[in-house]
């Protein structure tokens, strides 16, 4: 076993861990099960977290790798009980159907919209292709993704010219 | 890295080495690899940079895809390997995918080992006896394989300059987007001189030989992709396409070196 502490969402997480467990496991023993597994092998999306800001396969890490970096889940996301404009957005678009999906879509996006607040379709649509959805199909989350851009950008106010 | 070094001595065939994780961690959920120890070299960030000496790239095996995709260095002197690390899995494996990791898993149907084998990089490998560089075709032994020695640990990738009026593409097909292509070319073309290598064709990134002396004797760019197909032993879907990349990508990188 080795100890390790990982910063989650801004809080250190410290734990006895097995060499061989996967950061989306270590995760979700500290009571954070807004981060969902699927796949297990890097192919869904739904295990994605965002390590140092950038998005990762949570199942593709171990936890002992983590160790002293700083991760954020899709618990972190809304700020309290105000939804963040992407959640805003799915929920209005109806992008999400059973939501299994969504945690990974979102941490996925987010990073997406700080790099390129203002994408086109052809952008939104290969940065949803790291992620996957079995239940609704893209189009919706197209739409959503492209509202909550304009949304992120309303509230950042204009670009500095 | 000496602690790296020491422990592969140590261990040998027992230990494996796990860079980025994105292949041999899924090999590992799915116990299809059940290595008996990993040496994790992510922490070792001496083996993390880009940078250009005398004309030559170096990359240190660390360097994550991300970081290869977004170097002004890269894209500026040698933008097939930017074009080939966009071409890798989605942004959330690039953002932990290693240049090493990629070369060393030696997927035939991998981007970045074909577009290195085209601009003729250099591997470089070290273990506590020895360091030694290894050129393309003695590097990729056969699928998944290397001439890496379970001593050896994989440090560098260094790549020529490329000389004026030169051109590179890389043209890849998958059936989804970010999965492994099911077929592709990188091609490097400059003043008489010709790299075609086809991905996804045979047991190791393959170098079109015959095509790349037609190309330079002035065949015209049809008949250079059918010989390169032709090369590969693929038959039927799998051949015409490779034939059909192989024009796609022979064709940008001409453009490209003219521009």
């Amino acid at each position: 076993m080795r100890s390790i502490a990982v910063t989650i969402n801004g809080r250190v997480h410290r734990g006895e861990v097995d060499p061989r467990m996967l950061l989306s496991d270590f995760i979700r023993s500290e009571g954070l099960t807004g981060t969902n597994v699927g796949c297990e092998h890097g192919v869904c999306g739904a295990c994605t977290v965002q390590l140092d800001e950038e998005p990762v396969r949570s199942c593709l890490m171990l936890a002992v790798q983590a160790r002293g970096r700083r991760i954020r889940t899709i618990d972190a996301l809304a700020l309290g009980d105000e939804l963040h404009p992407l959640q805003l957005a799915f929920q209005e678009a109806h992008a999400l159907q059973c939501g299994f999906c969504t945690p990974g879509f979102l941490m996925s996006l987010d990073v997406f919209l700080r790099t390129r607040p203002d994408p086109n379709e052809d952008e939104i649509r290969e940065a949803l292709a790291g992620n996957l959805c079995r239940c609704t199909g893209y189009v919706a989350m197209i739409e959503a993704v492209a509202s909550a851009a304009e949304r992120l950008r309303a509230s950042h106010g204009p670009e500095p010219v | 890295m000496e602690e790296a070094v020491s422990l592969l001595a140590r261990y040998g065939d027992e230990a494996k080495v796990l860079a980025g994780g994105q292949s041999l961690i899924p090999l590992l959920n799915f116990r299809l690899a059940r290595p008996e120890r990993l040496v994790d070299v992510n922490r070792i960030d001496e083996l993390a940079y880009i940078r250009r000496r005398d004309g030559v790239l170096h990359i240190g095996a660390l360097t994550r895809m991300a970081s290869l995709e977004r170097s002004p260095l890269v894209a500026g002197r040698w933008p097939l390997l930017a074009e080939a690390a966009r071409l890798v899995g989605h942004p959330q494996i690039r953002s932990r995918g290693t240049v090493g990791g990629s070369v060393a898993h030696a997927d035939p149907a991998a981007e970045l080992p074909a577009a290195l084998a085209a601009l003729g990089a250099g591997f470089h490998a070290a273990s506590q006896r020895k360091s030694r560089v290894l050129a393309v075709e003695e590097f990729f032994i056969t699928h998944l394989t290397t001439a890496l020695e379970p001593e050896e640990l994989l440090v560098e990738i260094t790549v020529p300059p490329l000389p004026p009026r030169t051109g590179a593409a890389i043209v890849e097909h998958a059936r989804v987007h970010g999965d492994f292509a099911l077929g592709g070319c990188a091609v490097v073309v400059g003043p008489r001189k010709a790299s075609i290598v086809l991905l996804a064709a045979g047991p190791t990134p393959l170098r079109a030989g015959a095509a790349e002396e037609a190309f330079v004797n002035g065949a015209d760019v049809d008949e250079v992709a059918e010989l390169a197909a032709s090369e590969s032993g693929l038959s039927g879907y799998r051949r015409a396409l490779a034939a059909e990349l192989t024009r796609r990508a022979l064709t940008m990188a001409t453009e490209r070196a003219s521009a």
